[in-house]
C-alpha cells in the first residue's frame, strides 16, 4: 500500500470527481457537499502522509505500470513537489468548504470540477515526464475553463473566451517545444533529458535552445509573466471569488515548471545550454513586478486588487527562480506557500465584504457599512499585513529572506529598489482599500429593504471556517518559520543537487 | 518528402496564425484547428520521417519511432476536446454578448453615430 502512496494524490481526486458525478453521493446537494468535503479531507490527509513519508524515507519515485524510467512515466515525489501537493489539497479543501455555503449551487458540477482541477494540479507537480506534464496541464485547464464559467455573467463569458483561446495557443506552443526537444534529445523523462542535454553537439544545441525557450513562453503564459499576463486580472476578477481563490495555485504551476525545467534540465550541468532562460526570466520578472505595482495602484475593486497582487507575487517568484541559487530557491518556496494562502484568503474576503455591501459590492468607494465589521475587519487586517510584508507576519519573513537571497545576484540594484517601491505601492493601496471599505460609510445608499438582505448575507459558518484556515496560515507560518524554512532549504538543495536527482529518478528511488 | 512535409506544416501554421488574429470567433476557432493540425504533423515528424518501416523495436534493424505516434494520438484527443469546448464557448459568447467578436464589441468602422448598436448590452 505504502509504495503506491505517491500516486494517491493524483488518483484520489479523480475517483472523488467520478464518485461525485454518480448516484447516490451526487444525488442531492447535501450529500454532494458532505461527500466532497470528506473526499477532499482524505486527499489532504493522504498528501500529508506522503509528505511525512518523503521526509522520513527520502524522495519517492513511482513508476506507473512498473515501466521504469526513462522508458515509462514516473511520478517523482520529492520534498518540493509534495509540499505543493499538500498546499493544493489544502486549498481545494478550503474552497470546497467555502462553496458549500451556497456558491456551488450557482452552476452545475462545481464539486466534481474542483476535484478534477486538483487532479490536474497535483499531477503537474508530481510528474517526472515532460509530456505527462503537458497532459496534466490540459486536465487542469479544461477543469478551470468550466469552473471559470461557473455561475458567470456576460462579462465572464468574454474573459473566459480570451482565457480559453490563449491557453489553446499556449498548448500548441507547448507541443511544438516538446516535439523539438524530443527530436533532439530522444527522451521525454526530465532527468534523462537533463543528462542528454549536456552531450548535444553542433546544430542540435540551437534546436534544443529553441525548444527550451519555447517552453519558457508556455510557462510564462500559465504563470502570467509579462507580457503574457494580460489575461489574468480580467479572468480572476470576473470568476467567482471562490474559484479565483482556487486559481491562486494555478499560476504557481507555471512557476514550479520553470523551477523544474530551468534548474534540472537547463541548469548548471547543461553545458552550452546552462541557464539559457535566466536573463529572460529575470528581466521579464522585473517588468512583471513593475506592471503589477501599477495595476495594484489602479485597481478599483478588491478582487482586481488581489488579482494584481497575484501578478506581483508571480514576478517575485520568477525573479527568485532566475537567480538559481539554493538560498533563492528556498526563499521562493517559502514565499510561494505564503502568497498562495494570502491571495486566496483575500479573494474570499473580497467576496464576503462585497456581499455585505449591497450594490457597491467590493468596489473601493464609500458605501454601506459591512454587517460584521469586527470579524471582517480583523481578517482583512491580518491578510493585509501578511500581503504587504509588514512585521510580524509571514510576509515579512518571506520578504527579508528573498531580499537577502538576491543580495549577490548580478542585477540586484534593479530588483531591490523596484521591489521595495512596489511594496510601498501595495502598502498604500491596501491601506486605502481597507480604510475606505471599513470606515467610509455612506448610509444614505442603504434602501429600506436592503437591511434584510444584508442580514441574510452574514458570514456562513462554513465560509468562516474556510477563511480562518487560510488566514491562520500567516501567523502559523510565522510561528513555525524555523521548521518551515529548514524544510524549504532541504527541498531547494535537493532540487539543485543534479547528480543525486538523476540517480534517484533513473534508478527508481533507491 | 522532407521539403513537402516541412512546407505543408509551415503553410498550415501561417494560415492558422493569420486566422487566430482575426476579430471574429469563427475564424479564430478555424485558425486554432489549423494550428493544432500543424502541431500534430510537426510532433509526428519529431521521430524522423521514414517510409515502410515497422514501429517495433528489435525485429528489424531499421524501425520507425513509435513514441511520437503515441504522442500525436494524445495530442489529437486533447485537441479535439478543446476545440469542441471552444466552439460551444463561442456560441455562448454569441448569445451572451450579442455579436461574434472575440472582444465582445463591434469596432466602430464608420463615423456615423450608431453607438447604440455597437455597445454591448450588459
Amino acid at each position: 500500500m505504502t509504495q503506491h502512496l505517491a500516486f494517491l494524490p493524483v488518483l484520489l481526486p479523480m475517483l472523488a470527481g467520478v464518485i461525485l458525478l454518480t448516484s447516490p453521493f451526487g444525488k442531492n446537494i447535501t450529500s454532494r457537499r458532505v461527500t466532497s468535503v470528506v473526499l477532499s479531507t482524505i486527499t489532504f490527509l493522504v498528501s500529508l502522509a506522503l509528505l511525512l513519508k518523503v521526509q522520513a524515507d527520502g524522495t519517492q519515485v513511482y513508476a506507473i505500470g512498473e515501466w521504469s524510467a526513462p522508458f515509462g512515466i514516473v511520478l517523482v515525489a520529492d520534498p518540493l513537489s509534495t509540499l505543493l501537493v499538500s498546499l493544493t489539497a489544502l486549498l481545494g479543501l478550503v474552497c470546497v468548504l467555502y462553496a458549500s455555503a451556497g456558491d456551488d449551487e450557482k452552476g452545475s458540477f462545481f464539486h466534481p470540477l474542483v476535484h478534477f482541477l486538483i487532479l490536474g494540479v497535483n499531477g503537474a507537480f508530481l510528474t517526472g515526464d515532460i509530456f505527462n506534464l503537458f497532459v496534466f496541464f490540459e486536465v487542469l485547464l479544461i477543469a478551470s475553463y468550466a469552473l471559470l464559467m461557473h455561475g458567470g455573467d456576460k462579462r465572464n463569458t468574454r474573459a473566459a473566451l480570451h482565457y480559453v483561446i490563449l491557453n489553446l495557443v499556449g498548448s500548441a506552443i507547448f507541443l511544438i517545444a516538446l516535439g523539438v526537444l524530443y527530436g533532439v534529445l530522444g527522451t521525454l523523462n526530465m532527468a534523462d533529458m537533463a543528462q542528454k542535454v549536456a552531450l548535444l553537439q553542433g546544430d542540435d544545441v540551437y534546436l534544443a535552445k529553441i525548444g527550451g525557450l519555447l517552453l519558457l513562453v508556455v510557462f510564462a503564459l500559465k504563470g502570467a509573466l509579462l507580457p503574457l499576463h494580460l489575461w489574468l486580472p480580467n479572468t480572476y476578477a470576473t470568476a467567482m471569488p471562490v474559484v479565483a481563490a482556487l486559481f491562486a495555485i494555478m499560476t504557481k504551476v507555471g512557476v514550479y515548471s520553470m523551477m523544474r525545467v530551468y534548474t534540472l534540465i537547463f541548469g548548471d550541468e547543461a553545458g552550452e545550454l546552462s541557464h539559457i532562460a535566466q536573463t529572460w526570466m529575470w528581466w521579464f520578472a522585473m517588468a512583471t513586478i513593475a506592471m503589477g505595482g501599477v495595476g495594484v495602484l489602479a485597481s478599483k475593486d478588491l478582487r482586481k486588487l488581489t488579482a494584481n497582487l497575484v501578478i506581483v507575487s508571480v514576478g517575485t517568484l520568477v525573479a527568485l527562480v532566475a537567480v538559481q541559487t539554493i538560498e533563492a530557491t528556498s526563499a521562493a518556496i517559502y514565499y510561494l506557500v505564503h502568497s498562495t494562502l494570502v491571495t486566496a484568503a483575500l479573494f474570499l474576503l473580497a467576496d464576503l465584504i462585497g456581499r455585505q455591501r449591497g450594490d457597491v459590492a467590493d468596489r473601493i468607494t464609500a458605501g454601506p457599512a459591512v454587517a460584521q465589521p469586527r470579524l471582517l475587519g480583523v481578517c482583512f487586517l491580518v491578510a493585509a499585513i501578511a500581503v504587504i510584508g509588514m512585521p510580524p507576519l509571514s510576509g515579512f519573513i518571506g520578504k527579508v529572506w528573498l531580499l537577502k537571497a538576491t543580495l549577490d545576484a548580478e542585477y540586484t540594484f534593479v530588483f531591490w529598489p523596484l521591489y521595495l517601491l512596489v511594496s510601498l505601492a501595495i502598502l498604500l493601496s491596501v491601506a486605502k482599500a481597507g480604510s475606505t471599505v471599513f470606515w467610509h460609510h455612506q448610509d444614505s445608499l442603504i434602501e429600506s429593504n436592503a437591511t434584510d438582505s444584508v442580514e441574510q448575507s452574514r458570514v456562513h459558518p462554513a465560509q468562516l471556517a474556510a477563511l480562518i484556515i487560510l488566514i491562520s496560515g500567516a501567523p502559523l507560518m510565522t510561528i513555525f518559520a524555523g521548521p518551515l524554512s529548514e524544510y524549504a532549504i532541504g527541498a531547494a538543495s535537493q532540487l539543485h543537487d543534479f547528480n543525486n536527482n538523476i540517480k534517484i529518478i533513473l534508478s527508481g528511488g533507491h | 518528402m522532407e521539403l513537402l512535409y516541412a512546407s505543408s506544416v509551415g503553410v498550415l501554421v501561417s494560415c492558422g496564425v493569420f486566422l487566430i488574429l482575426r476579430s471574429r470567433t469563427f475564424p479564430v476557432v478555424l485558425g486554432l484547428t489549423m494550428f493544432s493540425y500543424a502541431v500534430n504533423l510537426f510532433l509526428f515528424s519529431s521521430g524522423r520521417l521514414s517510409l515502410n518501416q515497422a514501429a517495433v523495436l528489435g525485429t528489424s534493424t531499421e524501425y520507425a519511432d513509435p513514441l511520437p505516434q503515441a504522442l500525436v494520438l494524445t495530442a489529437i484527443v486533447i485537441g479535439f476536446a478543446m476545440t469542441a469546448f471552444v466552439v460551444i464557448l463561442a456560441i455562448r459568447g454569441r448569445t451572451d454578448l450579442g455579436n461574434d467578436h472575440v472582444d465582445g464589441q463591434v469596432p466602430d468602422t464608420n463615423n456615423h453615430n450608431n453607438d447604440n448598436n455597437n455597445k454591448v448590452k450588459v
